[in-house]
């Protein structure tokens, strides 16, 4: 801690714990089940609890850009949700400088309309006015490197096509606090170079990265320091290569 | 040092929490270009398939028009004792379909944008605010046809129909409170978007669109006081006064009253409603 004191710290989780309440639903119906009791069952229809995030803990400061890692169903991206605010803690609490911003446009864009016409929506859902996109827009397509098409609707783009233009969307803002879930995987060869070097800059302007990915090569491209998160508590933080291999080694048992 | 402390020294926020009502509101109308531009655009993909695309906003409503006069001014006979009877059904019909609309899918208008829901943060009254906006695009191009109707049937055009301009705004804002309320209730109970068609089909049969509830009911006095304060009644019975002529179609100048009572009564109830969950929207339990 000392050591890093005369950094500015951009995030701090302290001791979340995230708990989803989940009716069960998709159990088969007992012998016991049936007549009255179908009434008393739908009362107690099985409320399963599953701790999602159990008392993590981590400081982010600025230029940092961190791996988030963990097999499946670890709580990566759940931790990332709870840092946006989307996912709400059940204890514990997150600072941030600024409002962190997760790089997942995907989900304001509509495929029936132009690539041109997704941009400014895109856009405007994450924040930016009419003007800074109008600013950007040769920028957002330059990057995306889809010039041709982007008048033709966003459903007969190939899936490719798709991630690139959502990535230059979404990257296309100044973020101070940024948050990628697993968009680097997507996207050739070339496009993936692009796009680390893209959060490479974000980071070295003062900007803070989270980079969830299963992609080792990504993360040591990418990040100076790495948070390995397993069944909801943190099993390891700190520089990028000892905790890379020791999930590997982890792994490989 | 505590991390309260270290966080506050350093200039951190709390993530997550609901904002106070006048902040949530001031974040709703810096997403101002965000709601107009869903509402447009989605308007646009909407009809973007079909061969004559938009030509379905105008051909819809005069189909659904058509339909009712035939059934229930023709073959049920409710034309009867209503002045110029087809006028009185697509003044009725248009502005019941805007209501219709903003009621129907309104509802859903949290629960079908679950993804942008958990992946963006925006205040999510933009949402609601974003349909009915994209509604009332849809709706106000089949005014036209109701002026058209109006002056095939008499109506000489004036001055009058300028309280049109008042009536529709009266009219968005009580169908945006609506919406904000069914929305919010519609993430807690799912099973309210198999109940809402059969709500909107008893507003449809109770707010006197295809017959006259004066004249069916004139000799039931208190029906008609309850009328009186049947919200969609009395915005079908203040647009058919305003553009029509004769008799029948007197202003009722406490209508005007009534309705701004409930629009901005819903509107400031549905408001509050819809923020105090705000955080409950992007769970997905």
């Amino acid at each position: 801690m000392d050591a890093q004191t005369d950094r500015r710290p951009a995030v701090i989780v302290d001791d979340v714990h995230v708990e989803y309440r989940v009716l069960a639903t998709g159990k088969r119906p007992t012998a016991a089940d049936t007549g009255r009791n179908m009434l008393q069952r739908s009362r107690s229809r099985t409320t399963r609890t599953v701790h999602a995030l159990k008392g993590v803990s981590f400081t982010a400061y600025e230029n940092d850009s961190i791996g988030i890692i963990g097999t499946n169903g670890s709580g990566k991206s759940t931790l990332m949700r709870a840092i946006v605010g989307l996912t709400p803690v059940s204890r514990g609490t997150i600072y941030a400088s600024s409002r962190p911003s997760l790089l997942g446009v995907g989900a304001a864009l509509i495929r029936d309309l132009s690539g041109e016409r997704n941009v400014v929506l895109g856009g405007l859902a994450l924040g930016m006015s009419q003007r800074e996109i109008e600013e950007r827009y040769d920028e957002i397509v330059d990057f995306s490197g889809i010039r041709d098409f982007i008048e033709l609707p966003m459903r007969t783009y190939s899936s490719g096509m798709t991630a690139r233009l959502k990535f230059a969307i979404a990257t296309a803002q100044t973020h101070e606090i940024l948050i990628v879930d697993e968009a680097l995987a997507v996207g050739d060869q070339k496009f993936r170079q692009r796009s680390e070097s893209r959060i490479r800059e974000i980071r070295d302007n003062a900007g803070t990265v989270f980079l969830v990915s299963h992609s080792m090569r990504s993360i040591r491209d990418t990040c100076n320091r790495v948070v390995w998160i397993e069944k909801g508590t943190l099993m390891m933080d700190g520089p990028t290569e000892d905790v890379v291999s020791a999930y590997e080694e982890a792994q490989a048992k | 040092m505590t991390v309260a402390d270290e966080a506050a020294q350093y200039g951190l926020h709390r993530v997550g929490g609901r904002p106070p009502l006048g902040q949530y509101l001031a974040e709703v109308w810096q997403r101002r270009e965000f709601v107009f531009s869903l509402s447009k655009f989605r308007l646009e993909a909407e009809f973007s398939a079909n061969r004559i695309g938009m030509g379905w906003i105008l051909l819809r409503p005069i189909l659904n028009a058509a339909i009712y006069g035939l059934i229930f001014g023709v073959l049920l006979q409710t034309r009867r004792n209503v002045d110029s009877f087809i006028a009185f059904l697509v003044v009725g019909v248009m502005l019941f379909e805007f209501f219709q609309a903003c009621f129907t899918a309104g509802a859903k208008s949290i629960t079908s944008n679950q993804a942008l829901v958990q992946s963006l943060s925006f205040p999510r009254l933009a949402l609601p605010l974003a349909l009915v906006l994209q509604k009332l695009m849809q709706f106000l191009p089949t005014l036209s046809i109701v002026l058209i109707v109006a002056v095939a049937n008499g109506s000489r055009p004036s001055l009058t129909w300028l309280l049109l301009i008042p009536l529709i705004a009266l009219f968005a804002v009580f169908n945006t409170g609506l919406t904000f309320i069914t929305a919010r209730l519609t993430v807690h109970f799912r099973d309210l978007t198999q109940l809402l068609p059969f709500l909107s089909r008893m507003f449809f049969y109770t707010s006197g669109i295809f017959f006259s509830i004066e004249q069916r009911f004139s000799d039931h006095p208190t029906a008609l006081k309850i009328v009186d304060w049947q919200p969609i009644h009395e915005v079908l019975t203040l647009g058919r006064a305003i553009v029509l002529d004769g008799p029948q179609y007197q202003i009722p100048t406490e209508y005007w009253a009534y309705l701004s009572i409930w629009a901005f009564g819903l509107l400031a109830l549905g408001t509050i409603f819809f923020w105090s969950a705000e955080e409950r929207y992007g769970r997905t339990d």
